[in-house]
């Protein structure tokens, strides 16, 4: 039986469960979270990034399997109030907004590993999550203010008191 | 739907520049009455007893903002905070019609324009009933009141009732006939850059988009379609399929083979396996060349020409200029590929069939289309679909096509009782979109000895968005009794009829200098790939088109390109006010060393675009640094949202101007996803810096409006770094080709 934890809850999948099934569809499917969305199931477009043990991971394509054992954080996960969502909301990013899920948790992982990115660091860990109503200008300058916010928070805040 | 006397009487809401348009308070198509006992002056508000103010928002909410947008023009009107009002995704309703099209559409850069003067009168009516409700209440005359967000106050007493307070008495006061209009002077929130009202729950991973729908016992389908536009259908093999866990079933729907299990995964892996046969259809071994090969014949061989534009004598000065031995005479021949929407959400409906009875959840941009187109593939009565409207990732007119419904709603009707999500995957939704059209445009420009464009003739190829829209609208909505063969019939006669008079094709071909000859028709080529309405739609290639080629002009005359256009725009105030504002910005004819500009402007849907890209780099590469784009879309309802649409439609104008096209092999698109159609990337973005013109003239559109100037203005600024001219989308940001 795969057993792993989900923002901070333990899950045990039950036994008849296919192990190739991506992770994304567990999540929204069988554990009902929505927030990490589907855009492509190839690992191409980033909409499905949640973190698998801190990890900027793409979701869509990772089977279940995978997980056992280890830690899931998704969107619902950082609570609300991670230092990333307030700056999120300080410069107001989402359009359409489906993709934003994913870009924060790309940039949540970033700020973990590197407190204060510059344009070319964020570059890199962000190219991997696409945009179609071009909120990239607004991303990076959310991921600046993240920065000065303290973001460098990793872990799931059951309180959502970061 | 038809209103009856009756109807009118019980509702008598105002909406539409004075006309007065009822809505029904009963019956399947009402607006919800979600709280009983409520003051409902007019379809979009509602007063609760306890002081909840609920909007209906009858646009699509997709990105551009009009959650936010309209929610505070009816808060300024009532006089009540909009970060407060309850906004509910209105339902079906001929109240709800979008006044510039007559259909219940979000689109074409329409929703604010049409939406500020019968907003701001349901409002001001509501408040003015609300007022009088306290005079009758205090036996106070009303001029002694006036409100305070959300409260009517009394200007000689202590008096103060909240809105909720004063609801029940408020039912019983006739709608008064006109009232006042809020002035500028004092606007709370109108002008005010209020933080989206849609952002919360799109940050904390809770927003619902069509794809999050859930409701009880629910499965998911999968189709699979003819990858050939217009084949069907031959025969298939479900039977490894039927087997496959979780799989509840498969059957053929009117485009394809359905496959409905418990959860997307399942659906999808059975979908694999199941083995289909497929007639190509009419279009079987058409490709891109092909297609490119008939367009250039059109050229001078098409069947139909649609005039948009003619005055003096275009073609006659052309050789003219052609014979002097003074005039420079150019002709270009420009193209502009087939596009891809590519909304973040992949396209998907909810439906669920009970009886005779059809309610779907659809993330759309046209609610009365997946009414219609329900009805049509489900075999229902229009009055018997109920459509809810969920918040969409993205549109940019994809979503006002709504194939979705239909096969959401006869794979539901095959289940009745069973929740289906049909869900599309990005394959489904690259190959099966509707296209921004291919064209071929031939440009004939001259300047005389003086240095004047003496002649401007524009032909271009294109086929008709409306052609298919009116085949599809005409089906739907003729009676189910007509035989199929004769409705059919009656479509496309419609849609020939729509094409040959579409002058559409042309749009934003019709250049706003002053020239004396100039002419613009359209060689009518359709090659049957579906076409839609692609953010800024023909503004999208003609725009490219012009303000590339009246580049060349200025270069041909040895003129500044702003200054050129500046000479000829000077019965254009508004072109003038957006043009200089950008160069001035972006410092023009001083950049700095290594720096290359280009510029474009351009009018669409009622507003006013100028940009300005800046590169470095040389022929081994250019980078575009910056991009300046200065904007009049009129009075600005909540600035920070024009700006963030400036941004979002240059960097999906940069996507398309960049980015590999589709292309056509045996009459399907080759591409299946965003590994081989790619889109713009953060890493890929330039600064952008927006300059808002200030105005108080009538708000206009501003989604799409800078969309189309980026194309032209990266273009320019790549002549004047290589000297090379690129008339082929999308551009090479290399050597040049």
């Amino acid at each position: 039986m795969i057993q792993f934890e989900l923002n901070g809850e333990a899950i045990l999948l039950p036994e008849d469960i296919d192990p190739s099934m991506p992770l994304l569809w567990v999540v929204r499917e069988q554990l009902g979270l929505t927030g990490s969305k589907f855009g492509c199931g190839q690992g191409l477009c980033g909409a499905c990034t949640l973190h698998v043990d801190g990890v900027a991971t793409r979701s869509c394509t990772l089977p279940v399997s995978q997980v056992a054992g280890k830690s899931v954080t998704t969107i619902e996960g950082l609570g609300g109030n991670h230092p990333v969502q307030q700056a999120w909301r300080e410069i107001d990013v989402p359009q359409c907004g489906y993709c934003q899920s994913g870009q924060i948790m790309s940039a949540v992982a970033l700020l973990a590993d590197n407190p204060d990115p510059s344009d070319e660091d964020i570059n890199r860990a962000m190219a991997g999550n696409l945009c179609r109503c071009g909120s990239y200008p607004r991303i990076r300058r959310a991921i600046h203010r993240a920065a000065s916010l303290g973001g460098a928070v990793r872990q799931f805040d059951p309180e959502g008191l970061l | 739907m038809k209103l009856t006397r009756r109807k009118l009487l019980i509702g008598g809401g105002l909406v539409g520049g004075g006309l007065v348009i009822g809505f029904s308070l009963g019956g399947d198509d009402s607006p919800p009455t979600t709280a009983a006992g409520s003051f409902q002056p007019n379809a979009w508000l509602q007063v609760t007893p306890d002081g909840r103010v609920i909007f209906q928002l009858d646009k699509a909410e997709m990105g551009q903002g009009v959650y936010t947008g309209l929610t505070t023009i009816m808060g300024e009107a009532l006089d009540y905070n909009p970060a407060n009002i309850q906004v509910q995704m209105a339902g079906v309703h001929s109240a709800y019609n979008n006044p510039a099209m007559g259909m219940q559409v979000t689109g074409g850069s329409t929703s604010l324009t049409t939406s500020w003067i019968p907003l701001r009168e349901a409002g001001a009516r509501a408040r003015a009933m609300l007022m009088e409700a306290a005079a009758a209440k205090w036996q106070v005359p009303v001029a002694e009141l006036g409100t305070d967000d959300g409260f009517v106050v009394h200007s000689g007493s202590d008096h103060r009732a909240s809105y909720g307070e004063l609801a029940e008495r408020a039912k019983k006061v006739a709608v008064p006939e006109s009232v006042p209009l809020n002035r500028a002077a004092d606007y709370k929130w109108v002008g005010q850059s209020l933080p989206r009202f849609d952002s919360a729950a799109k940050i904390d991973g809770t927003a619902e988009f069509g794809v999050d729908v859930k409701l009880p016992n629910m499965k998911v389908a999968v189709v699979i379609r003819c990858p050939h536009f217009g084949g069907s259908l031959n025969s298939f093999d479900d039977s490894t399929a039927e087997q496959q866990p979780g799989v509840r079933k498969v059957f053929a729907i009117h485009n394809g083979v359905a496959v409905v299990a418990d959860g997307y995964w399942q659906a999808r892996q059975a979908a694999n396996k199941v083995k289909v046969e497929w007639d190509k259809g009419p279009l079987a071994g058409l490709n891109s060349a092909t297609i490119r090969e008939r367009q250039e014949h059109a050229l001078d061989h098409a069947e139909t020409i649609v005039e948009a534009e003619n005055e003096g004598d275009a073609d006659g000065m052309w050789e003219t200029a052609r014979s002097s031995a003074t005039a420079v005479s150019i002709e270009a021949v420009y193209a502009a590929p087939f596009l891809h929407h590519s909304t973040m959400e992949p396209q998907n409906c909810t439906a669920l069939v009970t009886g005779d009875r059809c309610e779907l959840w659809a993330p759309s941009q046209a609610p009365g289309f997946v009414q219609a187109l329900a009805a049509q593939f489900g075999g229902f009565a229009r009055s018997k679909v109920k459509v809810n409207t969920t918040l969409m990732g993205g549109g940019f007119g994809r979503r006002a096509m709504t194939d979705f419904a239909g096969e959401a709603a006869a794979i539901a009707k095959q289940m009745p009782g069973v929740p289906i999500k049909l869900m599309w995957s990005r394959e489904d939704d690259m190959r099966h979109d509707f296209y921004r059209p291919s064209t071929l445009h031939r440009l004939r420009g001259a300047i005389d000895d003086r240095g004047e464009i003496s002649t401007w003739r524009h032909r271009l190829v294109s086929a008709s968005i409306t052609k298919g829209m009116a085949v599809t609208l005409v089906d739907a909505y003729l009676p189910s009794w007509l035989p199929e063969a004769m409705a059919r019939g009656i479509g496309r006669f419609a849609g020939n009829a729509a094409a040959n008079r579409d002058t559409g094709m042309a749009e934003g071909a019709e250049i706003p200098y002053a020239v004396t000859n100039k002419k613009v028709d359209v060689a009518l080529y359709d090659p049957g790939i579906p076409l839609g309405f692609w953010r800024s739609v023909g503004h999208s290639h003609t725009a490219f088109v012009v303000e590339s080629f009246m580049d060349e002009m200025a270069h041909a005359a040895k003129q500044d390109p702003v200054q050129f256009r500046l000479k000829y725009l000077q019965e254009h105030p508004r072109h003038i006010g957006v043009l200089k504002a950008a160069a001035e910005a972006a410092n023009w004819g001083k950049a700095s060393s290594g720096r290359h500009q280009g510029v474009a402007v351009h009018e669409s849907f009622s507003s006013y675009a100028a940009q300005v890209v800046e590169l470095s780099g040389g022929p081994s590469g250019y980078k575009i640094e910056r991009v300046i784009c200065a904007v009049d879309c009129g009075l600005v309802v909540n600035p920070d949202i024009v700006v963030e649409q400036v941004e979002s439609a240059v960097i999906y104008g940069l996507s398309a101007a960049l980015k590999a096209p589709l292309t056509i092999e045996d009459g399907r698109v080759v591409q299946s996803n965003f590994h081989d159609l790619p889109v713009l990337r953060i890493d890929e973005t330039p600064e952008i810096e927006v300059i808002l013109i200030d105005s108080d003239a009538h708000p206009t559109g501003i989604g799409e409006i800078a969309t189309p100037p980026i194309a032209p203005a990266l273009a320019n600024a790549l002549f004047q770094a290589s000297g090379k001219r690129q008339r082929e989308l999308p551009l090479e940001l290399g050597s040049g080709k």
